[in-house]
């Protein structure tokens, strides 16, 4: 029951993350601005719905689900390795290419 | 018309860029890591499957063991893992922090006025390159922060969506990593 709420907590939250996201990649005013919710609260979330996700398929507690619940684990291991230098590389690109950072107070693009 | 044997290519299957001799080491880590994955991955323990990862572990660490391991390891490597380990939950706190800061800026009704994206530029203390990109990830991790680039002076260059996820680089992320890496 308890495990419940926590599986609950844990994939309600990821999902805010998610939802945050989203609306910033919609709401924020450049390119580079827009990669800060794309690239890290999407990592957020799949680090938080995943971690919901393998504690909800734990119980009962067996050799097989223990397994399980690393792989997916795993999945948020290479998450975390691939979204920081996958956003380094765009944002990179970005400036080579010559495209000026959004300032305070110049109009939305 | 029948070939000659001596004069066909022959198939160099020795690992490239091997300067030297790597140590035992290298290959007994790599060997270890390639294991535990196999064995995480298949979930069965009975002699066929573990021999068949026995096999392919072994296979991989033959062919590739420097690109994970480039210098023989040592004492300093084991503790530069146990350092960054410490260093892990640290970051994931971090991450989790910043996380909720942009969250509240990407709900907040006047975004506009609050963000105030600035390219922040410094110079790193981190000698070693595996502790510049661990630093670089790190600040992209950290929402709010994204590393644009790092050049061969170690100057960085850090895109960040307002002032207050800025104002702490380098600071403490630095300190930590460089106790983590053990260039203090």
């Amino acid at each position: 029951m308890v495990i419940d709420l926590i599986v609950a907590f844990c994939l309600v939250v990821g999902l805010i993350f998610f939802a945050g996201g989203t609306l910033g990649l919609l709401r924020f005013p450049d390119f580079y601005s827009r990669l800060h919710p794309a690239g890290k609260l999407d990592t957020m979330g799949s680090f938080l719905v995943l971690l919901g996700l393998a504690i909800h398929q734990l119980f009962p507690l067996t050799l097989g689900t223990v397994l399980t619940g690393l792989k997916l684990m795993l999945i948020v291991v290479f998450v975390f390795l691939a979204s920081p230098t996958a956003t380094h590389a765009i944002v990179d690109a970005g400036f080579r290419a010559g495209l000026e950072p959004w300032r305070k107070g110049d109009p939305r693009r | 018309m029948k070939k000659d044997a001596a004069q066909q290519p022959k198939l160099d299957l020795s690992p490239p860029h091997q300067e030297g001799k790597r140590s035992g080491s290298v290959y007994g880590a790599t060997f270890i890591l390639m294991m535990g994955v196999w064995v995480l991955l298949s979930g069965k323990f009975d002699p066929f499957h573990l021999a068949l990862g026995v096999l392919s572990s072994a296979l991989v660490s033959y062919f590739s063991a420097d690109l994970l391991f480039s210098e023989p390891l040592t004492g300093k490597t084991i503790r530069t893992a146990f350092g960054f380990l410490r260093y892990l939950p640290w970051l994931l706190y971090q991450i989790l922090l910043s996380a909720l800061h942009v969250l509240y800026l990407s709900f907040h009704p006047r975004m506009m006025e609050l963000i105030d994206p600035q390219v922040l530029r410094f110079r790193s203390r981190l000698k070693s390159d595996l502790a510049q990109v661990t630093f670089a990830n790190s600040i992209t991790l950290t929402p709010g922060t994204i590393t644009i680039y790092v050049n061969f002076h170690r100057d960085f260059s850090v895109h960040a969506i307002d002032r207050f996820s800025g104002e702490d680089l380098p600071g403490e992320m630095e300190r930590r990593i460089a106790r983590a890496f053990g260039e203090e």
